[in-house]
């Protein structure tokens, strides 16, 4: 199996990277669409800004990439900004995103004792069952950095979620398609089996 | 709920961590990567790497213990010392590191922060600030440099809140004051900051117990706690700090 990593420029891959490696996966990293086509699973990662993360996403043909890849049937994995820019639209700089998921993606309202960006590790409470999260307790916690949070605009679409000013999306899936707003490979133990899960599903 | 950090800062010198009182003194305790291993099996949340040489020999080092602990550990983890230039950031970045602090090199530079924060975003741009306890200051407390060597005109909160504006993410607030006395940490100047900034505030400087960690979690109103020297001797092991914690109702991330 060959996963690629699509990469565009938005924060370091390095951690997606290193987490693939000890997990003995055969990966490759590219901004070549062509390349990351021929590719069994996509790991599309990302910190950064939507509107800036979309624009170079549209130069170098990816945005096309990752919906073909989508209706490919072929499993694909985004993580953080990747995740968000799998949802239709984003208030960050009212940004148009790929519309995989139906939902939105809104910046957390300033609240008293809650800091932005959300940083540091929070619960993941599972919804709508889903055999990522094999092995994983439910209330787990995952590593968060985030100032804007999806809103899943489809209950049944939403496998996990999270309290942080309010309750998000922390987990989408659509059948072969699944994101998450935090970051696995920065997770830990948990971390690493959810990525080891995503590489050992057979049927999504 | 978003549960409080528990980092654990390992000061390394020409490959070694290595630990001083109050900037004075040091005395090498152990290889990083197995410790870094050893934190991360405990179930610490966080680590950090104080790059504590000042040679381009012992920069080298550093990078090659940066890359053996991305290698091996799977949680988020910053490097700071000397670092001066958006390549020296790059460097370290590359090599595996999740955050970069910067703290006199910031001072001297404070564009640093802003072209850090453009070029990787404010997630991985943290502010390290060493601040002193001065009756002059405006708001009570002095930034001060180069491990405490040198004063400068800054006063702490003005200056958080001037680096919160240029892109900073996260501060990490050290009291020079408290800082290897292992009475505790510095509440009043935590506090003061913490509720001035809108960004993340992680305090350091003086642990020696639980207890301690508690206190700045609550009452300093920081949102994760630095230790060092708790745990590099065998005090306290990261669950015995977290159970703790956890009967003090601070909310912590279970050891798994």
């Amino acid at each position: 199996m060959k996963v690629g990593i699509v990469d565009y420029n938005s924060g370091n891959l390095r951690s997606v990277e290193l987490a693939l490696a000890h997990l003995g996966v055969d990966y490759l990293v590219s901004q070549n669409p062509r390349m990351l086509a021929d590719a069994d699973r996509l790991v599309f990662p990302g910190v950064g800004e939507a509107r800036a993360a979309m624009s170079v996403l549209a130069e170098l043909g990816l945005d096309d990439l990752i919906k073909n890849f989508a209706a490919s049937g072929k499993p694909l994995l985004g993580i953080c900004l990747g995740c968000q820019i799998l949802m239709e639209n984003s208030e960050e700089r009212a940004t148009k995103c790929l519309g995989i998921f139906p939902g939105e993606v809104r910046r957390f309202e300033s609240k008293a004792g809650f800091k932005v960006p959300h940083m540091g590790w929070n619960q993941v409470f599972h919804k709508n069952r889903h055999p990522i999260f094999s092995g994983i307790p439910d209330g787990a916690s995952f590593y968060f950095v985030h100032s804007y949070y999806v809103q899943c605009g489809d209950e049944p679409l939403e496998i996990a979620a999270t309290d942080y000013v309010v309750p998000f999306t922390s987990g989408v899936a659509k059948e072969n398609v699944v994101a998450f707003q935090f970051h696995p490979e920065k997770s830990g133990k948990h971390g690493l089996k959810l990525l080891e899960n995503f590489f050992s599903i057979s049927e999504f | 709920m978003l549960q409080k950090r528990i980092i654990i800062c390992l000061d390394v010198r020409d490959g070694k961590t290595t630990k001083g009182v109050q900037f004075t003194g040091n005395v090498d305790i152990g290889d990083p990567v197995s410790m870094a291993r050893e934190y991360y099996r405990q179930g610490v949340d966080e680590l950090v790497f104080y790059d504590i040489t000042a040679s381009a020999e012992g920069r080298g080092i550093m990078i090659d213990v940066v890359r053996k602990v991305a290698e091996q550990i799977f949680i988020p983890f910053s490097v700071g010392g000397g670092i001066g230039s958006a390549r020296d950031m790059r460097e370290v970045l590359l090599a595996g590191a999740e955050k970069i602090s910067i703290n006199s090199q910031a001072v001297l530079k404070p564009h640093l922060i802003e072209e850090g924060a453009s070029l990787f975003g404010s997630q991985c741009i943290v502010l390290g600030m060493d601040a002193k306890k001065d009756a002059e200051m405006p708001n009570g407390y002095r930034v001060v440099i180069n491990g405490g060597r040198t004063s400068t005109d800054l006063d702490a909160l003005e200056w958080a809140q001037t680096a919160e504006s240029l892109g900073a993410g996260e501060i990490v607030l050290n009291s020079i004051d408290a800082d290897g006395t292992k009475q505790g940490y510095e509440l009043a100047v935590t506090r003061l900051i913490s509720e001035q900034v809108g960004i993340p505030v992680v305090a350091s400087g003086g642990a020696g117990e639980p207890r301690h960690l508690a206190d700045v979690l609550t009452e300093g109103k920081a949102d994760a706690a630095l230790i060092a020297s708790m745990v590099h001797y065998g005090q306290c092991t990261v669950p015995e700090i977290k159970t703790a914690l956890r009967n003090m109702n601070i909310p912590v991330r279970p050891v798994d």
